[in-house]
């Protein structure tokens, strides 16, 4: 019965991945078709690699699918706008869709916004920017502190209330069903148990883990769903955002910290302890103790990296996959990418999943580190000199 | 690295950690917290089981072996009440035996008694009959005899004869 269910799960998900192939390729076209109007002439190539681009960054506004009028060049995109809250010598709210009327620039008490490369910037009424031509690219124009409702916003919330359903229906499901998972529980329950057991447990210890398995309880999870909703048509690309990784391994860094035992700030700051007299140990801790210090800053910082590249550079693979159809445009190249990009999809199935269990396999560890007893501790360093 | 600077959206990492937190402090109250208490329960309980099961298994053995040893004294009582009611039986046969022997013994020296009494009695009658017979006998020679006076005479003479011979 469980196997039944997690065949019926895989299916789905291949079903999702295989629509998401589809997906991109309209995703695609509407490139191919609006690049012209707008930006006037751009080689095939460049069109893709700025498509990408944007469906790599956060947007202000959700959208589907666009189509384009062939005759006007126009595009339209099916979708909704979102609620744009900046902070700009006082608080400005209006929907996103304001930037696409009035030749994209939006008013609001009488400041002026443009978008650029999905970010907000001050303008004049006509929507002026000033570009930097010796260092890169970009805009000079004061960029306003942005507190918008984005569609990765949204889709954290999405995943928020999607998890609270289905662990709140986990949790009751035990109440009426004599302690016995049902239904999607049966798929879930294995995998709770596997954090608890073989993560918190094994990296933390019996007696402390009860205190961190919440948190990695909803840290894998949430990752798990977004990097899995990353493959679905929404193509949202919300674990591949830089913020999104950076907050949560804030998180981490300050939960390691706060929780961090005397023995774990003992082993930072006088890491050999009493094997070397106080003479020798100064000459060694000038180098080691800025290493060890360093080393609570960098264990979160791998953590953020490592999910932002993962995520962001198997967004690029599969969406490169596909743009190569519409480069191809030929009967051997596209259903060579096409396949291609469906193998590539299904890496990305594992990817998501495996990303995830590393994240929070990694933060119990640090977890672990800090909260360290002193028993704990030399056992600890008999291993190391066995080694 | 300045691309990733340059990427970065404080506002996006402000709801990330927002969202984030009162995700965990949710999930925290109304999922896990149920959901790992009802699976501690349910491992507990799984544990009390196979306790008891061993335990019950272990009184079963015990049972197990009370009952062999019952059983075993039950089968030492039978075999020993039969061995003991075989006795019975063949000392009831053998003082039944006996006792009719004596009393057939008794019966036998009775009935000798009685032979003994009645032969005596017969034999007493027989003499009694016998002298009267003879009396009566003697009587009739007598008196045949005597009813002759030359037999009478010579019977005297006779008698003296042997009277003489003695």
């Amino acid at each position: 019965m469980q196997r039944k269910t997690l065949v019926r799960v895989l299916l789905g998900l291949l079903f999702i991945v295989s629509f998401s192939g589809f997906a991109q390729d309209e995703h695609g076209m509407e490139v191919k078709e609006v690049a012209p109007g707008e930006k006037g002439s751009k080689t095939k190539k460049e069109e893709i690699k700025e498509f990408i681009n944007h469906h790599l960054l956060d947007s202000h506004d959700f959208n589907f699918f666009g189509s384009t009028n062939e005759e006007t060049g126009e595009t339209h995109h099916y979708g909704f706008s979102l609620p744009v809250i900046i902070w700009d010598g006082g608080l400005h709210t209006f929907m996103s869709s304001e930037f696409h009327h009035n030749n994209g620039v939006a008013t609001s008490n009488g400041n002026h916004y443009t978008l650029h490369h999905e970010k907000i910037y001050r303008t004049d009424a006509e929507g002026t920017l000033n570009y930097d031509k010796e260092h890169g690219d970009h805009p000079t124009n004061v960029r306003p502190l942005d507190f918008s409702i984005t569609k990765s916003v949204v889709m954290m919330l999405v995943v928020g209330l999607l998890l609270i359903w289905l662990f709140r229906s986990l949790a009751k499901s035990y109440a009426k069903n004599g302690s016995l998972p049902k239904g999607a529980g049966r798929f879930f329950e294995p995998i709770v148990l596997y954090i608890r057991d073989d993560i918190a447990i094994a990296n933390i210890g019996e007696k402390k883990y009860k205190k961190y398995l919440p948190f990695l309880l909803t840290t894998f999870f949430f990752i798990w769903f977004l990097n899995m909703f990353g493959l679905t048509p929404l193509g949202v690309n919300v674990t591949g955002n830089i913020a999104v990784t950076t907050g949560l391994a804030v998180i981490v860094f300050l939960i390691t910290t706060f929780t961090g035992t005397k023995d774990y700030w003992k082993h930072i700051f006088d890491p050999l302890g009493d094997g070397m007299p106080w003479a020798g140990k100064i000459l060694i801790y000038i180098i080691l103790v800025p290493i060890e210090i360093l080393g609570l800053f960098i264990k979160p910082f791998a953590l953020l990296i490592r999910l932002y590249a993962n995520m962001t550079a198997g967004h690029v693979v599969l969406m490169s996959l596909v743009g190569l159809i519409f480069i191809f445009k030929s009967w051997i190249g596209g259903p060579l990418s096409f396949g291609l990009s469906f193998a590539i999809s299904l890496i990305e199935l594992l990817v998501a999943l495996l990303q995830a269990y590393i994240f929070t396999m990694l933060a119990a560890l640090y977890f672990g580190f800090a909260s360290e007893s002193h028993a704990d501790h030399e056992v600890h360093e008999g291993e190391i000199q066995h080694l | 690295m300045e691309k990733l600077i340059n990427d970065f959206s404080f506002g996006l990492f402000f709801w990330q950690i927002i969202i984030f937190v009162l995700l965990l402090l949710l999930l925290r109250k109304f999922a896990w917290k149920p959901i790992l208490g009802a699976v501690n329960d349910r491992e507990e309980g799984i544990k009390n089981a196979l306790d008891s099961a061993e335990k019950a298994k272990l009184e079963m053995q015990n049972l197990q072996a009370d009952n062999e040893k019952l059983l075993q004294e039950a089968r030492a009582e039978r075999e020993m009440m039969m061995k003991e009611a075989r006795e019975i039986k063949a000392k009831m046969i053998s003082d039944a035996k006996e006792d009719a022997k004596i009393e057939a013994d008794k019966m036998v020296a009775h009935a000798q008694a009685a032979i003994e009494s009645e032969k005596k009695s017969a034999i007493a009658e027989l003499k009694q009959q016998v002298a009267s017979l003879s009396l009566e006998i003697a009587e009739k020679v007598v008196k045949h005899e005597l009813s002759d006076k030359d037999k009478q005479l010579k019977l005297v003479e006779e008698m003296l004869g042997d009277a003489k011979l003695n």
